[in-house]
C-alpha cells in the first residue's frame, strides 16, 4: 500500500540541532585553520553540509523498508569495496583507504557503517521475539566482524572500531540474554591478549597506551595527547576567544580542525563552551531515542538505535581523547570535524532517521 | 517482500531507557574530564600553554669600547647579522639550496659541507651558514621569508680593531668562550657560544668590557616561527675602558719598529702607566672577532716569529749590556764601584778563561775606565770585574729589588717572570753548583738571565727615578669600577710598586752616565737628539754562543744578536720610559735610534700641547686636504703632512665611510725638532674633552653599512 509521507512529520526540532552544531563546527573550522594551508576549509565544510543536507532529504523521501531489503545486496557489494580498497587503493600517510573513481576520492570504511546499520537491524528485526541462540550471536559477530578485520587491515583501527556498537547495540536490544551477554564479555576479555599481540601493529598499540602517561615521551607519541590536554585545560572556564587559542593558532595541536577540534574549541570557548556543546549532543540524541520508541516497527527501531550507538561511541572516544581518558585512534567527532565522509554518513543516516520518523503513523 | 519486515514485536522500553541512561552517562563522564581539565587545572595548562609559546631569544649586549688616555676610540662595534639555517623549518632543504647558495653568495658545494658538517645535531638547532653578512644579503632573506622559512638571521655587536694589527697584542681579541673556560668559575657568566675575550685586554678586563645580553620574549608557533613579540630586556652595553695608551706615542712605536720582528714598550714611570705597548710581528684581531679560518689559526701558531706572543710581556731574553745600569747601581750602592777602574785592553782573564770586551772587534780596548765610562762605552771588562767583586748573590739580590726574575704585575694576561740566576736558583733548577765564570757571564746580561721587555724598562726606569718602581698598567686604576679593584689586584700577581732607595750620588752617577750614552762619546752617539734631555743604555745580547756561530758558519739573520735599548727622558725622573727589543737586530745602538723616534714623537706632543699648538680638533680634521697653510701659521716645524689614522680601520672596515670619524682623526705632524727651542713642559698635559670626542666618533648612521670580508 501506498504511504503518505507528509513533513510536516519531519523532525525539525532535531535538524535544527543538528544545524546548529554544524555552525559550530563550521566557525570552529575557520578559526583552526585560519594560520595554516588548510585555510578555507570552513568553506569545503559549508559545501558539505550542503551537500549533506540534500542527501539527507532525498534519502528521507526513501521508504527505510526498501532499504532493508537491498540491504544484503549493499552489504555484498561493501564487503567487494573493501577488498577492491586493500587491492587498488590509494595509499595515504601508509593506509589504503580510499578509492579512486575518476576525480572522486572515495573511503568505502565510512558507508559501511550505514550499510552495516541497516543489514544488523534486518539481522534481528527477523529474529524478534526469539531467545538469541549462539548461532544467532555468531552469525551476526561474522556479519560484522568481516567488514571490520578488513578495516583494521587498511589499516584503519578507528573505523573498524566504529563498527562494533552497531553489534553490541544489536544484540542488546536484539534480545540476548544476560548469561550469554555475560559469557561474551569474559571471552572477550580474553581475546583481547591474543588480538594485542597477532592483530595491531605497534604504532597502534603505542597510540593505545601513550595516553595513559602522555609525559613519558612528550616528543613523541604523547605529543598529541600532551597537546590536546594543555589546549582543552587552558582554555579555563570561559576560553581564550575564538581565533585566539595559542594552541590552536600556534599549530601546537595536532589536525585542530578534525580529530583534535573539541580540543580546539575547547581551548577558545572554555568549558562553557564545551558543556553547551556536550548539551546539544545531548539534545540530538535523546532526540534521536525519541525517534526510535516511536518508530513504527522493530526494524525502524533498530536503525534509529544504530545512529545512537554510533555517535555516542564516537562522541565518547573521540572527546574521550580529546580530554585524555581514552587513546588516540583517530575517529573523528561526528558533526564537528571536518571531513566529507563523515558529514555525509552523518547526514545520510539522519535521512534515514527521519523517514523513520514520518513513517510512524503510516501502516 | 517487505511483509516480511513487518512485525508487532516491540523492543521494552526498559531497554531505550537504559539506552538513554547510558548516553547521559557517558556525557557527564566527559563533562567531569572538562571539569578537571579546564576548571581545576587551568591554571597548570595555561602555563604550560605559555611556556610552550613564549621562547626567549637572546640580544647580544656590545662590549664596552676601549679608548686611549685622549679619549680617541681604539677598538669599536659594529652591527652585524648572522644568518642561521633551522632544518626543521625547511619545506624541502635540497630544493631551496641553489636559491640560498644565491641569495648569500654562496657555492651550492659550501652550502652542502656545511650542512653535512651538522648533520648529527637535532633539526631544530640552527646552522650558521654566513656571519655578517652585507645588506643586499638580509634583504635577500627578509624578501624570501615565505619561501625559505629556515633561514633566521641574528642581530649583534662585533668588535672592530684596528687594521694591521695596530696594538693588536694589547688588545687581544675576542672569540668563542671554550669548553675549558666554561669550567672556570670566573667564567660562570657564560654560556656556550658567547663571545669573550681571549687575548690582551680584552682578556684582562673581560668582565669589565663584557656586556649583559638582553632578550626578547618571542611568541612562537610549534616549528619556532615567530608570530609576535610579548616583550623586551634590554641590553646592558659593557662599561667602555679608557686605557693608558697614548694614540701618538703608540702610533710612533708601530712605525719605529716597523717591520722587524720585536717589542716597544713606553711607560710613563711616575705612575707606571703603558704609554704604547708594540710586539711584531703582529696579527689582525679582526681575523678573530668573525671565527678565524683554520688555515690562517696554523700559519699564526706555526710561524717561527711568533706573531701571537706579546713579546713586550712574554718574550724572556737575555737583556745584554742593558742589564749593567742594575749591576752598576748594585756594585755603587755596595761600595765597590766608586772607586773601581780598569784597564780594557779588549778582554780580561777570570777565573781562567778568557773574556773578551765587545769593542775588541773594533778598536784594542776601552783604556782606562771608570763607572760613568764602563756604562756609556759599555765596558764589558769593567762590569766583568764589578761582577767579579760583587759576586753572583748580590747581583742577584739587587736584580730581585729591581723587579727582576719576577712578574710586574702588568694588568695583562700570561705575564712572564724571566730568569734571574742565583746560587739557590741554579741548585733548585739543575741540582748544581754555581760556576764562579757564570757571574762574569751575568755581570753582561748573559748566561741563564732572561728578562721580559716590560721587566727591564720597568727596572731601569725606576733607577732613572731614584729607586721608585711603579705596577706597570694599561687602564687607569681609577677607571675600574671599585668593585673590581680588589679582584684586578689578585688576578695580576707581581712585584708592583716599590720603592729601592739608591743614594742621590750613585743616582747621578748612573743616569749621568746614561745621557752620555746617545753623546758622540756613547754606544747610541747616532741615536742623540738635540734639545731632547734623552739617556739610555744600549745592549747587543748573544742569542747562541760564538764558538756556536763559528762553528756553522756565521749562522745568518736568525742567530744574529737581539738589539735592545733602554731609554728615558728626562734622565732624572723620567716622563717616560722606552725599551726596544730588535731580535736579530745585531746592534743596540740600531735599537736606540728606533727608541728616539718614540721619545721624540712623545716630547714633541707634550710641548705642542704646553704651548697649545695644533691641538686635534675637528677644524683640523675637516679639512685634510688644505691643511698646509693653517699649520704653518700655528706650527712653526710642521712641514710635513700630517699621518692620518684613517689607515688602521680601513682594512677591517671595508669601506671608510663606516667609520665616519675614523679618518678624522688627526695625528701630529711627525716633525723632527732637530733645533727646536721649546723647553721641556713641566705641566701636566692638557685634557681633551672626551665627550666632544665620544660624540664625533659616534657613528653616524648604525645601519650605514656592515664590513665587508
Amino acid at each position: 500500500m501506498r504511504r503518505l509521507i507528509s513533513f510536516r512529520d519531519f523532525d525539525w526540532v532535531l535538524l535544527g540541532f543538528v544545524l546548529l552544531l554544524s555552525v559550530v563546527s563550521v566557525l570552529e573550522i575557520y578559526s583552526a585553520t585560519l594560520h595554516t594551508k588548510f585555510i578555507h576549509f570552513d568553506q569545503k565544510q559549508v559545501m558539505w553540509l550542503l551537500g549533506g543536507l540534500v542527501c539527507m532529504f532525498a534519502l528521507s523521501l526513501v521508504n527505510y523498508h526498501l532499504l532493508l531489503d537491498i540491504a544484503h545486496w549493499a552489504y555484498g557489494f561493501c564487503i567487494v569495496a573493501l577488498l577492491a580498497v586493500l587491492l587498488v587503493g590509494q595509499r595515504v600517510l601508509g593506509a589504503r583507504r580510499w578509492i579512486r573513481l575518476g576525480s572522486i576520492h572515495f573511503q568505502p570504511s565510512e558507508w559501511v557503517k550505514l550499510v552495516l546499520i541497516v543489514a544488523v537491524a534486518r539481522y534481528f528485526s527477523h529474529l524478534a521475539g526469539r531467545n538469541l541462540s549462539w548461532g544467532d550471536i555468531f552469525k551476526a559477530m561474522a556479519m560484522v566482524g568481516l567488514p571490520m578485520l578488513l578495516v583494521l587491515k587498511q589499516p584503519d583501527l578507528g573505523t573498524a572500531l566504529t563498527y562494533a556498537p552497531i553489534l553490541l547495540c544489536g544484540l542488546f536490544l536484539g534480545g540476548i540474554s544476560f548469561k550469554k551477554a555475560a559469557i561474551l564479555v569474559l571471552a572477550g576479555g580474553l581475546a583481547i591478549v591474543p588480538a594485542w599481540y597477532k592483530v595491531l601493529k605497534p604504532y597502534q598499540k603505542q597510540r593505545l597506551t601513550s595516553f595513559l602517561q602522555p609525559d613519558t615521551d612528550p616528543r613523541g607519541s604523547g605529543y598529541q595527547i600532551r597537546q590536546s590536554l594543555i589546549a582543552v585545560g587552558s582554555g579555563g572556564i570561559w576560553g581564550k576567544g575564538a581565533t585566539k587559542g595559542t594552541q590552536t593558532q600556534g599549530d601546537f595541536l595536532p589536525i585542530p580542525y578534525t580529530d583534535f577540534i573539541f580540543a580546539a574549541f575547547g581551548e577558545e570557548h572554555g568549558f562553557v563552551g564545551a558543556a553547551l556543546v556536550l548539551l546539544l549532543y545531548f539534545l540530538i540524541l535523546m532526540r534521536l531515542i525519541q525517534n526510535a520508541q516511536t518508530a513504527a516497527d522493530l526494524p525502524g527501531t533498530l536503525i534509529v538505535m544504530g545512529v545512537v550507538a554510533v555517535l555516542i561511541f564516537q562522541i565518547a572516544v573521540n572527546v574521550g581523547m580529546v580530554i585524555g581518558l581514552m587513546p588516540v585512534t583517530g575517529i573523528p567527532l561526528p558533526l564537528m570535524s571536518y571531513g566529507g565522509s563523515s558529514v555525509l554518513f552523518t547526514f545520510l543516516a539522519l535521512g534515514i532517521v527521519m523517514n523513520i520518523r514520518m513513517s510512524r503513523f503510516v501502516n | 517482500m517487505a511483509a516480511s519486515h513487518h512485525s508487532d514485536e516491540k523492543i521494552p522500553a526498559i531497554k531505550l531507557t537504559a539506552m538513554q541512561y547510558l548516553v547521559a552517562l557517558v556525557l557527564v563522564i566527559l563533562l567531569s574530564g572538562l571539569w578537571r581539565l579546564q576548571v581545576l587545572g587551568a591554571r597548570n595548562y595555561r602555563a604550560l600553554a605559555q611556556a610552550n609559546r613564549v621562547r626567549k631569544v637572546p640580544i647580544l649586549g656590545a662590549r664596552g669600547k676601549i679608548f686611549d688616555r685622549d679619549g680617541r676610540l681604539i677598538v669599536d662595534n659594529y652591527p652585524s647579522v648572522t644568518c642561521f639555517l633551522v632544518p626543521e623549518q625547511a619545506r624541502d632543504l635540497d630544493a631551496d639550496l641553489p636559491l640560498i647558495a644565491r641569495g648569500l653568495h654562496l657555492d651550492v658545494e659550501q652550502l652542502q659541507s656545511t650542512l653535512f658538517h651538522f648533520r648529527h645535531q637535532p633539526k631544530y638547532q640552527p646552522i650558521p651558514l654566513k656571519e655578517d653578512i652585507t645588506p643586499d644579503e638580509l634583504a635577500f632573506i627578509a624578501a624570501h621569508g615565505n619561501e625559505l622559512p629556515e633561514l633566521e638571521t641574528i642581530d649583534e655587536q662585533r668588535r672592530l680593531y684596528p687594521s694591521n694589527g695596530f696594538a693588536a697584542h694589547l688588545i687581544g681579541y675576542v672569540g668563542e668562550v671554550s669548553e675549558e673556560m666554561l669550567d672556570d668559575p670566573r667564567y660562570a657568566f657564560y654560556q656556550p657560544g658567547d663571545v669573550v675575550g681571549r687575548s690582551g685586554i680584552e682578556e684582562a678586563y673581560d668582565p669589565i668590557l663584557r656586556g649583559q645580553d638582553g632578550s626578547r620574549d618571542v611568541i612562537v608557533d610549534s616549528h619556532g616561527r615567530e608570530l609576535g613579540v610579548l616583550g623586551t630586556e634590554p641590553t646592558v652595553p659593557g662599561t667602555p675602558l679608557k686605557l693608558t695608551i697614548d694614540l701618538d706615542v703608540q702610533e710612533a712605536a708601530e712605525k719605529a719598529l716597523g717591520p722587524r720582528s720585536g717589542a716597544i714598550v713606553a711607560i710613563d714611570p711616575r705612575t707606571g702607566e703603558v704609554l704604547a705597548m708594540v710586539s711584531h710581528p703582529t696579527f689582525d684581531p679582526n681575523d678573530f672577532a668573525i671565527r678565524i679560518h683554520r688555515d690562517e689559526w696554523n700559519k699564526l701558531i706555526t710561524d717561527p716569529e711568533h706573531p701571537l706572543l706579546n713579546k713586550a710581556i712574554q718574550a724572556q731574553l737575555a737583556p745584554g749590556s742593558t742589564f749593567k745600569i742594575i749591576e752598576a747601581i748594585a756594585g755603587l750602592q755596595e761600595g765597590i764601584a766608586q772607586a773601581l777602574t780598569v784597564d780594557c785592553h779588549g778582554g780580561a782573564i777570570f777565573y781562567g778563561r778568557y773574556f773578551k770586551c765587545w769593542i775588541s772587534a773594533r778598536h784594542q780596548g776601552h783604556g782606562i775606565t771608570d763607572i760613568s765610562k764602563g756604562i756609556y762605552q759599555s765596558c764589558d771588562v769593567y762590569f766583568y770585574t764589578l761582577a767579579e767583586k760583587l759576586g753572583i748573590e748580590k747581583i742577584a739580590e739587587w736584580a730581585h729589588k729591581f723587579g727582576l726574575g719576577e712578574k710586574t704585575g702588568i694588568d695583562l694576561p700570561n705575564e712572564a717572570a724571566g730568569i734571574m740566576p742565583s746560587e739557590e736558583w741554579k741548585m733548585r733548577n739543575y741540582h748544581q753548583k754555581w760556576f764562579a765564570g757564570e757571574t762574569i757571564s751575568v755581570g753582561i746580561g748573559q748566561g741563564a738571565t732572561a728578562v721580559t721587555p716590560i721587566q727591564l724598562v720597568r727596572a731601569i726606569a725606576g733607577i732613572a727615578s731614584g729607586g721608585v718602581l711603579k705596577r706597570p698598567h694599561v687602564v687607569f686604576p681609577d677607571e675600574i669600577p671599585p668593585a673590581y679593584r680588589e679582584y684586578f689586584q689578585e688576578q695580576f700577581p707581581g712585584s708592583g710598586d716599590k720603592i729601592v732607595p739608591i743614594d742621590p750620588a750613585n743616582w747621578e752617577i748612573v743616569t749621568d752616565a746614561m745621557a752620555q750614552v746617545t753623546t758622540y762619546a756613547g754606544t747610541a752617539g747616532m741615536a742623540h737628539l738635540d734639545g731632547i734631555d734623552f739617556a739610555g743604555k744600549t745592549g747587543t745580547a748573544q742569542t747562541v754562543s760564538n764558538e756556536y756561530k763559528k762553528n756553522i758558519g756565521g749562522g745568518g739573520v736568525k742567530l744574529r744578536d737581539n738589539a735592545w735599548f733602554v731609554g728615558v727622558s728626562p734622565r732624572r725622573n723620567p716622563e717616560i720610559a722606552v725599551v726596544i727589543l730588535w731580535e736579530n737586530g745585531a746592534e743596540g745602538y740600531l735599537s736606540a735610534r728606533l727608541a728616539a723616534q718614540v721619545i721624540e714623537a712623545y716630547v714633541d706632543k707634550q710641548r705642542r700641547m704646553a704651548n697649545n699648538l695644533h691641538l686635534p680638533t675637528e677644524k683640523h680634521a675637516a679639512s685634510v686636504a688644505a691643511p698646509k697653510s693653517t699649520h704653518a701659521a700655528t706650527t712653526p716645524t710642521a712641514t710635513q703632512q700630517p699621518i692620518e689614522m684613517a689607515g688602521l680601520w680601513n682594512a677591517a672596515a671595508g669601506s671608510p665611510s663606516l667609520y665616519p670619524g675614523a679618518h678624522e682623526i688627526p695625528y701630529g705632524p711627525g716633525t723632527v725638532l732637530r733645533g727646536a727651542r721649546f723647553p721641556l713642559p713641566t705641566t701636566a698635559p692638557a685634557t681633551h674633552s672626551t665627550s666632544m670626542l665620544q660624540s664625533k666618533f659616534r657613528r653616524k648612521a648604525a645601519a650605514s653599512g656592515s664590513g665587508m670580508r
